[in-house]
């Protein structure tokens, strides 16, 4: 089956046809996961309307985390079977969660400032992720900085891999050390720790923003592979004049 | 899979471990240096030395906290329930700063053996639920302050 998928031009035809249907349900999803986080749902025990921060700043951590794993993914298939569309999904990931990772490391922040009492410590937690932002940096700094496309995705392939061990760091850290940042609350053994009334509202966000990366990957990818066909089809009129 | 697929993928995996190994075993053996703050336990059988900055954390003991006449200088003590440590600390505490409550201490140990903290940092739990679900639970007695706390597990701020 992916075989099939992974043709370009079936990949874009699918695209298509499930683009329109995706971009809906990310904003359904968007407009009743905010108000129901930002709004509807009770304040904290402890942290009172504070703990609203987690319905933008959970997800996006989660994101960025897997959007990587996605991005280490495609790059081995990219880097072995040397797939065509596996390099330029990586590719097309690795903005999408840099922008994710830098909001969680953002809204972390402004969270920390009330609650902990400080903006930003060099925390296991905090360290590892802003080490992940600095994987994606570097990630998007090879593609830009080699030129020929088929030596940049091997390239940023290699970078993507071994920045992989990186991800459970960030997921582990919490256990492993001691750190300011609390446990996981919902991906954890023994269930969630966060009581319905919370934990639905913000399972209701990481699926808004799960269709956003599904609706904008796809987007762009679909762009990825309209510029290689340009870029192929100058080289061809190049060749013949 | 052709031979040189097969070959990549080795050369991929083969790759991949090494760096995975060799990350496991830097952070496995950088062990217990790898501390984001000690426990009182830590602090009180290896004490740093008076210009260390350190951070110890750990949860306020119940019945430690007062404050000073001047109505800033606070003192409380942490404890990781085996062992506690005096802290002073000059100034305005965050807002989650109570008994029971998990906290980090940043400053320098004295020479008496408290710790004179220029930031005091407070750790929250991984639970989170309404007031009205805790007052259920309170009414129903199944609430034990403190128990829900991240550091109900034993803190011992050390390697897996």
């Amino acid at each position: 089956m992916f075989t099939r998928l992974a043709n370009p031009a079936r990949f874009l035809g699918l695209a298509d046809r499930l683009l329109p249907w995706l971009a809906g349900a990310t904003v359904l999803a968007f407009a009743g996961g905010l108000a129901w986080g930002l709004v509807l749902s009770p304040p904290d025990y402890q942290q009172g309307d504070t703990v609203r921060i987690m319905y933008v700043h959970v997800p996006a951590a989660w994101l960025a985390l897997s959007i990587y794993l996605f991005m280490a993914a495609a790059s081995v298939v990219g880097l072995v079977w040397k797939h065509p569309l596996a390099d330029l999904a990586a590719k097309s990931a690795a903005p999408i969660g840099a922008a994710f990772c830098l909001i969680a490391l953002v809204t972390g922040s402004l969270w920390g400032a009330p609650m902990w009492g400080a903006w930003w410590r060099w925390d296991p937690r905090l360290t590892s992720m802003l080490v992940l932002f600095f994987l994606y940096l570097g990630y998007l700094a090879l593609w830009a900085a080699i030129e020929a496309p088929d030596k940049a995705a091997q390239a940023a392939a290699i970078l993507a891999i071994v920045g992989a061990v990186n991800v459970p760091i960030v997921k582990f850290s919490v256990d492993w050390w001691s750190s300011l940042h609390q446990p996981a609350s919902v991906m954890r053994m023994g269930g969630p720790t966060i009581d319905p009334s919370i934990l639905w509202p913000l399972l209701l966000n990481a699926a808004a923003f799960h269709l956003y990366v599904a609706t904008v990957l796809i987007w762009r990818l679909k762009a990825e592979l309209i510029g290689r066909r340009l870029r192929a089809l100058g080289l061809a009129i190049a060749e013949q004049t | 899979m052709t031979p040189r697929k097969k070959r990549r993928l080795w050369l991929v995996g083969a790759g991949f471990a090494c760096v995975a190994g060799a990350t496991a075993l830097i952070l496995t053996f950088l062990g217990d240096q790898l501390v984001f703050f000690l426990s009182p336990s830590q602090m009180l059988t290896a004490p740093p030395g008076p210009q260390q900055a350190i951070r110890v954390g750990g949860l306020v003991e119940t019945g430690s906290v007062y404050k000073d006449a001047d109505g800033l200088t606070l003192h409380f003590k942490v404890t990781d329930l085996k062992a506690s440590v005096p802290v002073t600390f000059r100034g305005l505490p965050p807002t989650l700063f109570r008994e029971g409550q998990g906290v980090v201490a940043e400053g320098r140990r004295q020479p008496d053996g408290t710790v004179l903290a220029t930031n005091v940092l407070a750790k929250h739990d991984e639970t989170y639920m309404p007031r009205e679900v805790v007052e259920a639970l309170k009414a129903s007695g199944r609430w034990q302050e403190g128990a829900a706390m991240p550091d109900a597990r034993p803190m011992t701020g050390s390697t897996p």
